[in-house]
């Protein structure tokens, strides 16, 4: 079975963001970038796939600018066989990052998709669940589980109660969460390897798509700030506090 | 304007949520209906029609519908869609899984988690684990939304909605439910309680749990924790606070053993009052906490449920 494997290369999550002077967007100059934390759990699963013989080929894929090559060597790294990378400048939404995924779909008849849950700069989570849509294919979102047998995805879901299991038909769209596996770190003679892997490079026109966003980013601010408060010596202090200072205890 | 929300429920009930999903509803204008689909929603149907502001309760009762797979319900809200200008969930981990779904069914882009309404095509969002707050404008005829339930008060009780039955059955052959493994608590939610006391990596394990349950029993709060302490298997996925997590905002939040990551800060800052309790001074908690405490959490918890 073919696995495909979206990543998309954002912020590195250490990094404390600043907004722009301007209000325009968020200031990335000189910033750490680095793939999705949510895209290495989905690696990793598609590693173990094929590493449980599962997976017969994984291929990783992004849509972005140039520099998101950097995130595709590191999926090479970590297993993947090879990649393919949807070139743009434009600014790409999750609907936009779907109808490109969807079309590769389509080319590459995989058995199984992964994406991250979510993308840690826009937060979206969003993109999984839109190219299950376009594809109509099933999907299992939020995955800490996913087990395959029989034709068939197992997928156990972090849902707001706790666990939920589906059973799902293959193809199917599966999206991670942080409890899925833990990611390994790439190994330096697989970094070298990984150079020397095919790679596909594609413009949105070549797949028969637009990815441009119906959303207009108007304005970026830092949210109100908060201040920090006082230290309290001792517990009385802090009781005392809550009952008669901030009233929130009675 | 039209807008359609659908109503978040669970065991039966309706959960409080959707009354913060129609305020928001009310912020953008128009009339207003709500969807219910499940199984036996009967009850559901009924409570959503008092909410105020509601004009039309729409009911799909139909098998199909149980647990509100994103296949099946997906495809019933594509099917109403045409009648409205808006759709709306709330981002619950229902809403998150269905809404984008509804979206690329009826090609239109879909907002997340909006926490402010400015006008009916353009609305507040946190981006980057709530480090910036991006105002976003939507040119689709159709905007597909999901609403953070703490960044509207809720409506009241006391409307008198129509309810009618919706026919639409959707066929889902791709799909079925398996078991749901759900947490049993006496305690109020999560999103919704006035307090919430939170555990992180310095609880050191699961038992230790019990130190926050005095204080929460007496403070009638919800226990929360860090994603550290969910990864290490101290307590339920469930629990976690946070960017990817739960998102709450009560009036009193009590952080312990929680060093403040961007990602934790994410979930709880726009909580009215915090307190860390915390034995590293410098931890980064303390820069957002009202009140900080630098002790020993194994001291301070015992000798704090003695003195509420
Ligand atoms: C993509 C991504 C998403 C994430 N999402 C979330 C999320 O939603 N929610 C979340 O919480 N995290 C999230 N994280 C993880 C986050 O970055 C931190 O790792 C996590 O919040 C740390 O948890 P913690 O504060 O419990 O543990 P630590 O950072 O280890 O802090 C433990 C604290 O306990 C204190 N302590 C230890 N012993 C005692 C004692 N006896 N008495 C008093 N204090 C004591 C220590 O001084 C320390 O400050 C995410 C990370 C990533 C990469
Ligand atoms: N531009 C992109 N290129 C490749 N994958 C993407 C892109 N955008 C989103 N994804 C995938 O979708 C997941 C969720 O992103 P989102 O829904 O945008 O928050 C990410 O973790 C990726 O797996």
């Amino acid at each position: 079975m073919k696995v495909l494997v979206a990543v998309k290369r954002v912020i590195d999550y250490n990094v404390k963001i600043r907004v722009k002077p301007d209000n325009s967007d968020v200031d990335l100059t000189n910033v750490k970038m680095a793939m999705n934390p949510f895209c290495e759990i989905a690696v990793e699963e598609a590693v173990r796939l094929k590493e449980r013989g599962v997976a017969t080929e994984i291929v990783a894929v992004t849509v972005g600018p140039k520099a998101a090559q950097e995130q595709l060597r590191t999926a090479l790294a970590l297993g993947a066989d090879r990649a393919i990378h949807v070139e743009t400048d434009e600014r790409v939404e999750s609907l936009g990052a779907a109808k490109a995924l969807a079309r590769l779909v389509e080319e590459e008849q995989p058995g199984l998709v992964i994406l991250g849950k979510q993308a840690i700069d826009t937060d979206n989570n969003q993109t999984g669940q839109m190219l299950a849509a376009l594809t109509g294919l099933p999907q299992g979102t939020f995955a800490s589980e996913v087990v395959i047998e029989n034709d068939k995805a197992q997928v156990t879901r972090e849902i707001d109660g706790g666990l939920q299991t589906l059973e799902l038909t293959l193809p199917a769209i599966v999206t991670t969460d942080l409890r899925l596996n833990e990611p390994r770190y790439a190994k330096l003679p697989d970094i070298m390897k990984a150079k020397k892997k095919p790679m596909d490079v594609k413009s949105p026109a070549d797949l028969g798509i637009e990815v441009a966003s119906k959303i207009t980013l108007l304005k970026v601010e830092p949210p109100a700030e908060r201040q920090g408060g006082v230290k309290v010596g001792s517990v009385d202090e802090l009781v005392d506090k809550l009952k008669n200072e901030a009233k929130v205890i009675s | 304007m039209s807008i359609l929300v659908l109503a978040e429920h669970h065991d039966g009930a309706l959960a409080g949520a959707t009354a913060h999903v129609v305020a928001a509803a009310q912020a953008i204008g128009g009339d207003i209906d709500v969807l219910v689909a499940g199984e036996n929603v009967g009850p559901i149907a009924e409570a959503a029609a008092k909410l105020d502001g509601v004009s039309k309760v729409r009911v799909a009762d139909n098998a199909a519908y149980a647990h509100l797979l994103a296949e099946p319900t997906a495809a019933l809200i594509a099917e109403l869609a045409g009648d409205y200008s808006h759709v709306l969930a709330c981002a619950s981990t229902t809403g998150k899984n269905v809404l984008p779904r509804v979206a690329a069914l009826k090609d239109v882009a879909q907002i997340s988690e909006i926490i402010a309404v400015e006008s009916a095509d353009t609305f507040k969002r946190p981006i980057y684990a709530g480090n910036a707050i991006a105002t976003v404008q939507s040119e689709d005829a159709l905007k597909v939304i999901t609403v953070r339930a703490t960044g509207f008060d809720a409506v009241g009780e006391g409307g008198g909605a129509s309810v009618e039955a919706v026919d639409f059955v959707a066929d889902n052959t791709q799909s079925t439910f398996v078991k749901e493994e759900l947490a049993q608590s006496d305690r109020p939610e999560l999103g919704a309680a006035k307090v919430v006391i939170s555990g992180g990596r310095g609880m050191g394990n699961g038992e230790n749990f019990t130190l926050l349950e005095g204080i929460a029993d007496k403070l009638g709060a919800a226990i929360g924790a860090s994603r550290a302490a969910v990864d290490a298997g101290f307590v339920p996925n469930d629990m976690q606070v946070g960017q990817t997590g739960k998102i709450v905002a009560p009036d009193l939040y009590i952080a312990v053993g929680i060093s403040g990551a961007i990602q934790h800060l994410a979930g709880m800052k726009d909580s009215k009052v915090i307190v860390a309790i915390n034995k590293d001074e410098e931890a980064p908690i303390f820069q957002v906490a009202d009140y900080g405490l630098v002790a020993d959490l194994f001291e301070a918890l015992p000798e704090l449920e003695s003195k509420l």
